[in-house]
């Protein structure tokens, strides 16, 4: 295997063994009096800071921030990007992410002066445009999930499960029922479910699942009483499947007084096929980063908007985006007084809401729909041909995700970790490991629905070649990855000496060391 | 095969206890640094801090968990290992000696009688081990 | 199988064929599509399409969002002196160029370090240029906005206190992060208390007592006024309470003393002026520093050097037991997405300007900020509030209430500023006005004229 891990951008440094040079830190070079910007000469009167501020209160150049041109910078960050792995290199099987292609138009269409150049205190009289958009994509999120309102504003899914989960409460209170303290979670959930839990104050308690992945009912059952603020679902689930008792779990939460949280990150399964609002969720989360395809960016920006039932609509953050009946006019309106107050200090991400309602507006109804059966007939499709070779926890049909375990490698001592770090030889970002928690040494595989089959055949291949490999030469994956300049890497001495920012006082801290390295 | 101190007593959640003159030695037993993986991080209490047996006095962090350490028994903290704050990779090289976390006046020796000895905490190791 | 009849298709972003997916369902072993999704029972399925707007060709959409976006007022050529916590900065067109690249814009978290270097490596830049400019040990990977990234800031002095408490929080900490910290801190035993600002438009802190939990002030304040963070961090400092900083507008950090020289125990808040568009607001560059002492209770990413198996420098995320993924309910934060590539524009932003050029910025907006203060107050009827020292912001008294002269000179294609009045019904009559290198001295020129007309 060569050392082919550059996603095709062939002119950059190498050494003599064919590997990406790496690129010291920006620290590392430049020189004095190099320039990097551009700014027009001074048309008004020039201030003495040290005049008007005081000398005491002046600081002088910042020590170590660097000086490089322009053509510096450019290159500097063009060689770092080479050591990175994007969604359109090839398949991103990153269970749990949807890494879907993120199209072109959406980076033309949010560029536009008239979005990127808009303060969020203009008037609302000359933000018509911005505001009917926010409108529309709440209605089409509303008409996806068969929810009544959505709130635009939360960050990202954390932030989403927060506001939900806040808006939960709220409700609770506002009917004086101070008692419900718990919040049922399965044990499949998401780290950032309970984490939402205790950060409201409630009390996270957890669920098993069954033999077949979902949820207990058994188990429910007993825990859920007049102290239960709520039920904090993922559906379909984190280990892929739909929680095809849905009618029942729904029957046992409100029939107890509490509400259902559903974590819409598996949405891209169901879209079109099923709606949390016609199947007893009060509360639904939405990743824009996932589902409505806005770029992942290496950890975000993200959208979280969150979808509720009519009952919780007057907890919303606050401001909305209403429509005057006389005048036609969209305004923001602040005056929400069961408000439960604001998590963004303005009203969410608006560029990437753009993006979203740009790709539902080129979707459509029929092309929504197509998303989900696509993706869920592409993660069968893997399993069906990988589950000779796999071991499958879950022996059922899946949903828009597949997940095996490494027991088979095991035998001849190869992980869920090797196999990740040998995928990368075959040119692949991993897909997800460890993690649901409840499968032992899980991999979890989601393709998305925009990938060929042509695509989707070679990443099977490479994970049957694998398989044989940890049978046949079993060492060889587990001192995976070889085509990468790193390998790896010492998390543990990360973690006990944490060296978190370059220095100047300490720049020979940073030296890279070792044979070769570069600076 | 580790060896588990006979002279120690040992808890169902992998701490040991070693007792001289009403003083316990307190740290956690192989098994428990062997599942953690490289320990990164170490939190103990401060001397003069009570325990209460059964609940938690610490964490101890590796690079993917975090686990709480639990107190044997009940009693005034009288020295913390700190160099243990410095050298976390101590309890993965020498968790039944160099690695000691804390050192307890025992309120009640009686509770001793409830801890396993080692024959027994081997045994339990193997019965939980069996059950994967 | 569904039919597409849907002229302007899905297909460009779905690879699959008719052929791929009759030929798909045979391996599988299954008849139709439908059979795929039998685990949703029958009485939960979706019968009906969709009720969303008709599909758009790629021509089509291009010309309905470009007339959505011309539909607001930049796009129609309007002089805005909006500030209040979003700032228009100029940004290289290089920045916008390079975090468009695939593998910054649609890679993901950087989980596995081997083949995430680009995106580690920037962030361990961002984190020590953030540092740098804050005068503070450790910086993380950014949050979410700076409002929510202060209420972290709150709720992570309340953890290293062990106990609630009591807030104590300046007029000049700007009112939408005020109201997201209540937010976040709507279950927890927190109180907030306003220390209010004086006529020079500074914050006088008083020694906090016991039950103090945090002191908080902004650098440059809502009033766009500068502070004497090192009077506030003496009088903090011997005590439980925290001493956090927010701040709205760091390229005033170019020449302030940095909180960390101060005292500060935390900064927070905003990082969006280097490298990103306003965007109606977001999204935005949420950040957190604080004393190496405090790293363990820290929200956020963290990406730490570290070395290979062969001794080669690299960097991975580290300290990752402080989060939701292995701590889940004991959690610094329930954050896990935060803001990567807006940083990623923040970090290339810092490194374009270098130690040279974001002086020479930070002093372009205070001179223009200087000439716009003078030109205004010039105009009969029209006063400063402050007499402080101030950045790229400054208030103004205006002889009516500031809504009406807004309007007024709205319809002549000029935002004068932000009304006060909206926050504090106190400040009716007062304007926050603000002038960055991108308004042109016939800019401000124009703005000083609208007013004066208006105000007669």
């Amino acid at each position: 295997m060569s050392g082919e891990n550059d996603n095709g951008n062939g002119m950059a440094p190498r050494d003599d063994q064919g590997q990406l040079k790496q690129e010291g830190l920006i620290f590392e070079r430049g020189g004095a009096g190099r320039v990097g910007f551009s700014l027009p000469e001074l048309d008004v009167p020039e201030v003495d800071v040290a005049a008007a501020w005081g000398e005491d209160n002046v600081r002088g150049e910042i020590a170590g921030f660097p000086e490089v041109s322009e053509v510096d910078v450019i290159r500097h960050f063009t060689r770092i990007s080479q050591h990175n792995f994007g969604v359109e290199s090839g398949l991103f099987p990153l269970g749990s992410c949807t890494m879907k292609y993120n199209p072109k138009v959406h980076e033309r269409v949010v560029r536009h002066p008239g979005f990127a150049g808009a303060h969020p205190y203009m008037p609302a009289s000359v933000m018509q445009g911005g505001l009917d958009l926010m409108r529309r994509l709440e209605a089409a999120l509303a008409a996806v999930t068969g929810m009544h309102r959505v709130t635009l504003q939360p960050a990202a899914g954390a932030q989403g499960e927060l506001t939900g989960v806040m808006m939960i409460a709220a409700y609770h209170a506002s009917r004086g029922d101070g008692k419900r303290r718990k919040v049922l979670i399965p044990d499949s959930a998401h780290g950032t479910n309970p984490a939402t839990a205790s950060f409201c104050g409630l009390e996270p308690v957890e669920i098993p699942s069954n033999s077949e992945g979902t949820t207990d009912i058994e188990a429910l059952r007993a825990e859920a009483d007049e102290t239960t603020a709520a039920l904090m679902l993922t559906n379909p689930n984190t280990l892929g499947l739909f929680e095809d008792q849905m009618q029942q779990i729904a029957e046992i939460m409100h029939g107890c007084g509490a509400q259902i949280y559903c974590d819409g990150a598996n949405l891209n399964a169901i879209l079109g096929k099923t709606r949390p609002g016609d199947i007893g969720i009060d509360v639904f989360h939405i990743n824009l980063h996932k589902t409505f395809t806005t770029p992942h960016g290496g950890g975000g920006p993200g959208g979280g908007p969150v979808a509720v039932g009519e009952h919780l609509a007057p907890f919303l953050p606050r401001p909305t985006v209403e429509v005057d009946s006389d005048s036609g006019q969209a305004f923001l309106d602040w005056d929400r007084p069961d408000s439960i107050g604001k998590v963004q200090g303005f009203y969410g991400n608006f560029g990437i809401l753009v993006r979203a309602y740009a790709y539902i507006r080129a979707l459509g109804a029929v092309g929504l729909r197509q998303v989900a059966e696509d993706a869920v007939l592409n993660a069968n499709y893997i399993q069906k041909r990988l589950e000779g070779h796999y071991h499958l926890p879950h022996p059922r049909l899946c949903m828009h995700e597949v997940i095996f375990s490494d027991r088979t490698q095991k035998k001849h001592g190869v992980t869920a970790m090797d196999i990740c770090k040998r995928l990368i030889d075959h040119g692949y970002h991993p897909p997800t490991v460890y993690f649901p928690l409840v499968v032992s040494g899980a991999l979890m595989i989601e393709p998305t629905e925009t990938v060929s089959r042509e695509d989707l055949d070679t990443f099977i291949e490479a994970m049957i070649a694998i398989a044989a490999e940890a049978e046949t030469d079993p060492e060889h994956v587990r001192a995976a990855p070889h085509s990468t300049f790193l390998s790896r890497l010492d998390e543990a001495r990360a973690a006990r000496k944490p060296i978190l920012a370059w220095r100047p006082e300490t720049a020979g801290e940073h030296e890279p060391v070792g044979a070769g390295a570069t600076g | 095969m580790a060896e588990y101190p006979q002279f120690y007593k040992y808890t169902a959640e992998h701490e040991w206890i070693s007792v001289e003159g009403g003083v316990g030695t307190i740290g956690i037993t192989h098994h428990a640094q062997d599942e953690l993986g490289d320990v990164v991080y170490v939190e103990l209490p401060a001397a003069g801090d009570s325990l209460e047996a059964g609940k938690p006095f610490g964490t101890i962090e590796s690079v993917k968990a975090v686990s709480e350490l639990y107190a044997p028994v009940s009693g005034e903290v009288t020295e913390v290992h700190d160099e243990l704050v410095e050298k976390p990779e101590l309890v993965n090289e020498d968790p039944h000696g160099e690695a000691w976390m804390i050192r307890v006046r025992l309120a009640d020796a009686g509770q001793l009688e409830g801890l396993m000895s080692a024959a027994d905490y081997q045994k339990f190791l193997e019965a939980a081990d069996s059950g994967h | 199988m569904s039919a597409t009849n849907d002229p302007h298709g899905p297909g460009r972003y779905q690879p699959l064929g008719p052929d791929d997916r009759r030929r798909m369902l045979e391996v599988i072993g299954v008849e139709s599509i439908d059979e795929l999704f039998a685990s949703i029972p029958a009485k939960l399925r979706y019968a009906g399409e969709l009720a969303v707007e008709p599909a758009l060709s790629e021509p089509e959409l291009i010309r309905h969002l470009g007339e959505l976006a011309t539909r607001n007022g930049p796009a129609a050529g309007m002089l805005s002196f909006l500030g209040a916590g979003c700032y228009p900065h100029f940004v290289p067109t290089h920045v916008d160029a390079l975090i468009q690249r695939q593998e910054f814009m649609t890679s993901y978290t950087p989980y596995q370090a081997e083949i995430s270097q680009g995106t580690l490596q920037a962030i361990f830049e961002f984190q020590s240029l953030v540092a740098m400019l804050t005068g503070m040990d450790v910086c993380n990977a950014s949050m979410y906005d700076g409002a929510s990234s202060v209420a972290e800031a709150v709720l992570m002095a309340r953890r290293l206190n062990r106990s609630g408490g009591r807030v104590l929080w300046s007029e000049g900490l700007h009112p939408a992060y005020r109201e997201v910290a209540r937010t976040y801190a709507t279950h927890l035993d927190l109180t907030f208390e306003t220390l209010p600002v004086g006529a020079d438009g500074r914050t006088s802190v008083p020694a906090p007592g016991d039950d103090v939990v945090a002191v908080v002030l902004q650098q440059p304040n809502f009033f766009g006024v500068v502070e004497d963070l090192e009077r506030a961090g003496a009088t903090v400092a011997g005590g439980a309470a925290k001493f956090i900083v927010a701040t709205t507008e760091p390229l005033a950090w170019a020449l302030t003393v940095p909180a960390g020289e101060a005292g500060a125990d935390i900064v927070a808040g905003e990082l969006a002026s280097f490298g990103n568009a306003q965007s109606y607001g977001g999204p935005l560059v949420g950040f957190m520093a604080s004393k190496q002492e405090y790293v363990r209770n820290l929200p956020g990413r963290l990406a730490g050097q570290t070395v290979d198996e062969k001794g080669r420098r690299g960097f991975a995320l580290t300290l990752a037991t402080r989060e939701q993924h292995i701590r889940r309910a004991k959690a610094t934060s329930n954050i896990c997405t935060n803001t990567a590539l807006c940083a990623l524009a923040t970090c290339i932003h810092l490194c374009s300007l270098g130690r040279h050029g974001i002086r020479q910025l930070a002093l372009h907006n205070l001179a223009k900020a200087t000439y716009a203060r003078r030109q205004l107050t010039a105009i009969d009827g029209v006063e400063a509030v402050f007499d402080g020292p101030h950045f790229n912001e400054f208030v103004v008294r205006l002889p009516v209430p500031a809504g009406d002269i807004v309007d007024a000179c709205a319809g002549r294609g000029v935002v004068p500023g932000v009304v006060l009045g909206r926050f504090d019904p106190a400040r009716d009559n007062e304007l926050l006005v603000c002038a960055t290198e991108v308004h042109t001295r016939a800019d401000i020129d124009k703005l000083a004229a609208t007013v004066a007309e208006v105000c007669k």
